[in-house]
């Protein structure tokens, strides 16, 4: 069963520099109770894309066209009003890239949980702080942390005290943008346990979890995503996506992943030749094919569409 | 056979607040070796006292006690312009994040040009020819010289950095997190250019990372350093075989890999 079904998405940002398109025909399905992870290199419009798939748009973005299903609800056609009554928060809810920051230094986490809380559902104050400090109990988060300032906490306690409170709710979409990128190994696991935890315990249903980092995101993900340039070039079961990646963008990355695994000390090292391309002027063709040792005159000029090769697995490449 | 560079129970105390009543011992009794053309790797979480030990054996911060040596000489000991301009000529650093190290003002070709001041005099004969060299080896076009860092990709200040590397030649790199802000992809660029100067030139380097996979796929050896004591030291191998130290058994279990899943 389908949660959510992002179709053909366009969202630029037009700045004076010109209009970027950070996503740029982005179709994608999130399944209930699965994990969908998103990769790919700074810039490519990993967190752009993630804000559009709770129409979380904001000047200077600009949604272009497409169409956001979730929960049979198309939510690409409500109003921001609309999204904040009824769908933000209670359907889907997001954890901001940068929200290890920018939790408020005068606020006490509880007074930071009532505002939160109440953007979305008018309750007495006493209640909301009730209802966190019994959510912290059931996740193992110690409860006196809702009487402490943001400052007080670890970053670790913090990205974990920021996800109980998104969730509070009980979305059934955790939108997770680069949750575990500021932390160490150890707390990182700390924050993916608690992501397991919310799913056992049925708090929410499903998660799209967005990072760089292809060796954690294989830890939590049923179905990978790898975008470039603004486009979804490849999308596969984790599993088969490890084993064998397809697009040579896939590969590139995989390549260059260094883990603590024999296998990873005994391969030659792959990088990029070149340059994250322009999102404002991309180029044209396959946008990969400046830095593609593949490449075919055919690259240059066609735009590789997104096809499935095989089962579950989807590439946008030529060579296939 | 002497070693390259001896460090002996190095420890580093800092006293801190108005009154210096508060005192951190960052570093507590470090003592390793390394020999020329080696590669170590120093893997610690963060305040673990990385950044205090690579600038104690840079010699820009004195260490409270202990001695380094380098070619069998204490650092330390120093005195001279002369002999401090040769120490920095072979020992060159590379810091954690390159746009705070780089002026933002300096175009790239004054920045690599400053470099070149730490070169011995018959060695200067063609700056423009040496700095050019140099970032052809790091794969950057000459054009870039006349740019500024804020106009460069965080990859390609990167670049700059090991750029200085290639034209001093020095005999040992201390690299902090010199990848720590960069994409994998782009990182194992970086990490192959320093791979490229040990082959070419026999230079040792310590990198200094909390990132095991990178030390572990890096390094001829890698030491765990702990509240400020090095508290293992292991070959890659050993590492995935016996490791003693309870740090380290944590840090391990709580590793990403990329061809296996936690159960
Ligand atoms: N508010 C904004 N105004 C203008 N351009 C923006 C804005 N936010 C992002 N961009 C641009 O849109 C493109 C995609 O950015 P986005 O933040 O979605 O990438 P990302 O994949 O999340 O990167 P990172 O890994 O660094 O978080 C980039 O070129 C970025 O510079
Ligand atoms: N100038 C200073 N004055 C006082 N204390 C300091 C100073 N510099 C560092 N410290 C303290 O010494 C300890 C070690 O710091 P250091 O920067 O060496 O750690 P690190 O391992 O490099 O950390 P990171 O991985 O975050 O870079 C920390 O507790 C830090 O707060
Ligand atoms: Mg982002
Ligand atoms: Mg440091």
């Amino acid at each position: 069963m389908t949660l959510l079904m992002a179709e053909n998405i366009k969202a630029y940002y037009f700045t004076r520099m010109g209009t970027i398109r950070a996503v740029d025909g982005v179709s994608l399905g999130v399944d209930k109770g699965m994990v969908l992870g998103v990769i790919g290199e700074s810039g490519c419009g990993k967190s752009t894309f993630i804000n559009t798939l709770m129409m979380n748009i904001r000047s200077p973005l600009r949604f272009i066209e497409g169409r956001v299903e979730l929960d049979g609800l198309v939510i690409s056609e409500m109003s921001r009003e609309q999204l904040k009554k009824d769908i933000w928060g209670k359907l889907v809810a997001l954890v901001p890239q940068s929200a290890l920051n920018a939790l408020m230094p005068t606020m006490k986490i509880r007074d930071f949980i009532v505002d939160a809380v109440r953007q979305h559902q008018d309750l007495p104050k006493e209640e909301i702080v009730g209802m966190a400090r019994r959510r912290f109990e059931e996740l193992n988060l110690p409860s006196d942390t809702l009487n402490l300032y943001p400052h007080e906490l670890s970053g670790g306690m913090r990205q974990r005290a920021v996800i109980a409170i998104a969730t509070l709710l009980n979305p059934k979409l955790l939108l997770a943008d680069e949750v575990t990128s500021a932390l160490d190994v150890s707390t990182q696991k700390q924050v993916l346990n608690l992501l397991a935890d919310l799913r056992k315990r049925r708090i929410i249903d499903s998660v799209v979890y967005v990072s760089h980092d292809i060796a954690v995101v294989r830890q939590v993900a049923d179905k990978m995503a790898v975008m470039y340039a603004g486009k979804v070039v490849e999308v596969a079961p984790t599993e088969d996506m490890i084993a064998k990646p397809l697009h040579p963008y896939t590969t590139a990355l995989v390549n260059s992943v260094l883990t603590l695994e024999p296998e990873v000390r005994k391969r030659e090292l792959s990088y990029l030749p070149g340059e994250p391309p322009s999102l404002i002027n991309p180029p044209r063709g396959c946008r990969f094919h400046p830095r593609c040792s593949f490449a075919k005159e055919k690259c240059e000029t066609e735009e590789p569409p997104l096809v499935e090769v095989s089962e579950k697995r989807l590439v946008s490449c030529h060579l296939f | 056979m002497s070693y390259l560079l001896d460090v002996r129970y190095v420890t580093k105390v800092y006293t801190a607040g108005l009154l210096s009543r508060e005192r951190i011992t960052a570093v507590n009794n470090v003592n390793f070796k390394l020999n020329s053309g080696e590669i170590i790797s120093i893997v610690g979480e963060s305040g673990s006292g990385k950044t205090t030990l690579a600038k104690i054996i840079l010699r820009l911060l004195p260490p409270t006690s202990g001695s380094v040596y380098f070619e069998g000489k204490d650092v330390w000991s120093i005195k001279r312009r002369e002999e401090l301009r040769q120490y920095w000529r072979q020992v060159h650093g590379i810091f954690q994040d390159p746009y705070a190290s780089f002026n933002p003002m300096f175009k790239v070709r004054r920045i690599l040009y400053q470099a070149l001041s730490l070169l011995d005099e018959n060695e200067r004969g063609d700056p423009e020819g040496l700095v050019r060299e140099a970032l052809k080896s790091v794969g950057l076009q000459p054009d870039a010289l006349d740019k500024y860092p804020h106009e460069l990709s965080g990859g390609m200040r990167q670049r700059i950095m090991v750029a200085r590397c290639f034209m001093l030649r020095p005999k040992l790199v201390i690299a902090d997190e010199p990848t720590s802000m960069i994409d994998a992809s782009t990182r194992a660029g970086i990490l192959k250019l320093f791979t490229k100067l040990r082959e070419e030139n026999n230079t040792s380097i310590i990198f200094i990372t909390h990132d095991l996979g990178l030390a572990y796929y890096v390094s001829d050896r890698i030491l765990i350093m702990y509240k400020g004591e090095i508290v293992e030291e292991r070959t890659p191998d050993e590492l995935l075989e016996k490791v003693e130290h309870p740090y380290t058994k944590r840090l391990l279990s709580d590793v990403p890999f990329l061809y296996r899943k936690w159960s």
